[in-house]
């Protein structure tokens, strides 16, 4: 029940893809595989699919904001989608969709931040 | 039903998903329901994670205590450890307190634990270690016997 990542660039977009279980124990893998990420490749703003993340405690609640501030500091946004219930009640609780935005689906994402997909 | 069960595991990263899978295969005769099952893993991983962090400092040679005990629909789920204690309860009590704000912790722990679970109990003592004691009535089957 391990996390698996995936990195896309679409244009100027980093799609962050994850699947399986975010905690502690992979918390920080990661934050450092997001960071380099970011910096090795000319894009900004970011897009984080959780359609196949089945379980996040409080450490992904700490990378997300993690993230969110660092792209956001640069100038750029974050958007997360395809949420399922059991990780929303989380994000819910913490008011992270106060400051980052939802939404639906990957292509409402890209299309919101103007990549033709 | 009345049931009972106790582990002890090294308090490393990776027994952190041990955790949560141990409570929810044990508690899944009470046919929690999603919500749930979510809620209960959510808090097994938020105090285990803290022990490990907090308590133990990840130093990797020491133990988590993990108890669950069932009687009906009730859950209550203990996680000890025999670490350095914590403080000043009150303050890691406050939602988005972390005493380790560099390692990118969200300080929503306990926030979650309160959240999820109908009752939390902390005893900590400096050098000695912390208890979290957490307890849920399950809502489906307290239908059943209202």
């Amino acid at each position: 029940m391990s996390l698996s990542v995936e990195f896309i660039i679409k244009e100027s977009v980093l799609l962050v893809r994850l699947e399986g279980e975010l905690d502690h124990h992979e918390a920080t893998n990661l934050r450092e595989e997001w960071q380099a990420q970011l910096a090795q490749n000319q894009v900004g703003h970011v897009i984080v699919n959780l359609e196949k993340l089945t379980f996040m405690d409080s450490s992904g609640l700490g990378v997300m904001l993690g993230r969110y501030k660092e792209i956001q500091a640069a100038g750029w946004e974050m958007v997360i989608c395809s949420i399922s219930p059991e990780v929303r009640r989380l994000f819910d609780l913490s008011g992270m969709f106060k400051i980052v935005k939802l939404v639906d689906n990957e292509d409402f994402a890209l299309q919101m931040l103007g990549v033709a997909s | 039903m009345k049931n009972h069960m106790r582990i002890e595991f090294a308090s490393i990263s990776q027994n952190e998903s041990l955790a949560r899978i141990a409570v929810a295969s044990f508690i899944s005769p009470l046919n929690p329901t999603m919500d749930e099952l979510t809620d209960i893993k959510t808090v097994v991983s938020e105090a285990v994670t803290n022990a490990i962090i907090h308590g133990y400092e990840e130093n990797p040679d020491q133990y988590v205590i993990l108890e669950c005990r069932i009687e009906d629909s009730q859950i209550e789920i203990t996680i000890r450890d025999h670490g350095a204690g914590i403080e000043n309860i009150e303050e890691a009590r406050e939602p988005l307190f972390t005493s380790k704000p560099e390692w990118e912790r969200s300080g929503m722990g306990f926030t979650i634990m309160e959240n999820f679970m109908d009752q939390v109990e902390i005893q900590s003592s400096k050098d000695e270690g912390t208890t979290i004691t957490l307890s849920k009535q399950l809502t489906s089957t307290k239908a059943i016997f209202n």
